[in-house]
């Protein structure tokens, strides 16, 4: 279960799931849900197209994601965001459609491409997804202060001079990188329930954003471990036990602090 | 003629269905869209779609037809998402990605069970970008029908709909019950995603959904014209699409089609960008505040 090829999975899966758990925290509490749901499904196109033409996959999820990225931010702050969000994610999707139906062997490639294909990962694919995951996470270290402030006072950000709209962008083409690391193991649409998820539960229990910070993480990790055990025993597709367990865990968070919490304060 | 209808377009069955489907489908999304885009509820819409690609592959895993399985799985995700608390407009982002997440893994799983049970392997691409023109000829009338009972909801909700949207507090001290409102509403959203899920592939409904209410929204300011416009635009959108894929057959790569969602998406979106051509009029500005209030901690 550890050794060969399982453990280059182990390896990057769990790479994956810290970077899931740290965007994934501040796109719940940026309020950028959606946009953390249409990167990676939209970069999703540039896999692709990347096989259709015949370049490295991991080159077509970065170049769309960040064209994404860049598309969600620069419009979206003259229109409705959502809207703009959901328009760039058709967009991305139609050219993807477009790509599979082109490519000859596209059923199978579209599925691992969606719900992700984690024991495929070769030894040459650790190094590159861990400096990308390592990128990433220096990207938001980096950046926590004005990422912080920007989510949780925006006026006070403002008033400081730190702009709101250059930080959206920033954030977003974090994602972008994080996604175009992480597709290829996890999956366009699983990437989406490994960052929301843990995220989701950590902050139903705690306000504190270090402790909720560590706690989504923490989360992920769990969820990705767990995930890869039972799909080694069981065969399901990983996307499942990752998909409902984040869910759960989200559940359970709320639970929990329904019990622990009066409902009158819960609505604040 | 020749030239722009390549030969038997109309005299084919299949062009014929998908052409029902497609009328009943842009209708549907067009009049719904706007309420969507008002209500600012595009990741619902989109979730409800993504969420529906579930219930296609348990349909297709149970062997009954795929539009049973969106409209049920689509129902019951809308009904999950108001209870985890669709109300406050950032806990509902949340809630809406939490449900969508949980049906994405199901859906990795009924998808991995069908591939074990049958050979084929092109259920998920015809799940997730739909093919209007394998519409069997008996799902008609069930399109047909959902789609006139999804208009009539949010015909007879119109006004509580819109009042919601607007204002909340207002609604609610006039004694609207905006719970139960918002409740309809998602269903009658889930069943139009459930229909455009059929015609254009699950993961693109939103294209119909959201792109021509956002269009029409940048055109005109009233929202019943807005919807009037809206529909237009995705009939328009929807019928020059089918004819597109109709003809791509003799394009090049030779005897290969493109999907038909690929152009409908394309059309929506040239429609859409063709508006920021005009001086832009929204029917709700959007303030600085607003989208603060939408950043702070709840």
């Amino acid at each position: 279960m550890f050794t060969g090829l399982m453990a280059n999975t182990w390896i990057a899966a769990s790479v994956v799931a810290v970077i899931a758990g740290m965007t994934g925290y501040f796109a719940v509490l940026r309020g950028q849900t959606f946009a953390a749901h249409a990167i990676p499904n939209g970069a999703f196109a540039g896999a692709a197209g990347a096989s259709l033409i015949g370049v490295n996959v991991i080159v077509g999820l970065a170049v769309v994601a960040v064209a994404g990225a860049l598309g969600i931010g620069a419009l979206g702050s003259k229109a409705r965001h959502d809207v703009i969000t959901a328009l760039t994610l058709v967009l991305m999707l139609g050219l993807g459609a477009v790509f599979v139906s082109m490519s000859t062997q596209y059923a199978q490639e579209t599925y691992s491409l969606l719900f992700g294909q984690v024991t495929g990962v070769s030894q040459g694919e650790v190094a590159p997804i861990a400096g990308l995951g390592l990128a990433a996470a220096l990207a938001i270290g980096v950046a926590f202060r004005p990422l912080m402030l920007t989510s949780a006072l925006p006026e006070v950000a403002e008033a400081r001079g730190v702009s709101t709209r250059k930080v959206d962008l920033y954030f977003l083409l974090v994602m972008a990188v994080a996604t175009s690391m992480t597709v290829p193991v996890v999956g366009a649409l699983l990437m989406f329930s490994l960052m929301i998820g843990p995220a989701a539960a950590a902050r139903s229990v705690t306000a504190r954003p270090g402790v909720a910070l560590a706690l989504s993480v923490a989360i992920a990790l769990a969820i990705t471990w767990l995930s890869i055990a039972l799909f080694y025993r069981t065969n399901w597709p990983l996307g499942f036990f990752v998909g409902t367990g984040g869910a759960l865990f989200y559940l359970v968070g709320l639970g929990a602090r329904r019990l622990a919490v009066p409902r009158s304060l819960t609505r604040s | 003629m020749h030239y722009l209808v390549e030969p038997g377009f109309l005299g084919s069955p299949s062009v014929r269905t998908a052409l029902i489907v497609g009328t009943v489908v842009a209708v549907t999304s067009g009049v719904i869209g706007v309420f969507t885009v008002i209500r600012g509820q595009s990741f619902a819409g989109h979730s409800l779609s993504d969420v529906a690609t579930t219930g296609g592959a348990g349909a297709f895993l149970a062997g009954i037809d795929q539009f049973w399985g969106f409209l049920v799985m689509g129902a019951a995700a809308a009904l999950l998402m108001e209870g985890i608390g669709v109300q406050r407009r950032r806990g509902r982002d949340v809630a809406t990605g939490v449900v969508l997440g949980g049906a994405l893994g199901l859906a990795a799983l009924f998808l991995y069970l069908g591939t074990l049970k049958t050979a084929s392997t092109g259920a998920s691409f015809t799940i997730l970008f739909g093919s209007i023109f394998v519409v069997s000829p008996d799902t008609v009338p069930a399109v047909v029908a959902a789609g006139l009972i999804a208009l009539a909801v949010i015909a007879l909700l119109a006004r509580p709909l819109l009042l919601t949207a607007l204002s909340p507090d207002i609604a609610r001290t006039r004694g609207v019950p905006v719970r139960a409102v918002g409740i309809a509403y998602l269903m009658a959203l889930a069943v139009d995603v459930s229909l455009s899920a059929v015609a254009i592939g699950a993961v693109l409904s939103t294209a119909l959904l959201i792109g021509p209410a956002a269009t029409a929204l940048r055109l005109v300011k009233s929202p019943v014209k807005a919807m009037a416009v809206a529909a237009a635009a995705g009939l328009a959108a929807t019928w020059i699409g089918v004819l597109l894929a109709y003809d791509s057959y003799y394009w090049p790569p030779h005897g290969h089609g493109w999907p038909v969602s690929f152009f409908v998406v394309a059309l929506v979106l040239a429609g859409y960008l063709a508006t920021y051509a005009r001086r832009p009029r929204r029917l709700l500005p959007r303030s600085p505040h607003e989208e603060a209030a939408e950043c702070s901690p709840a």
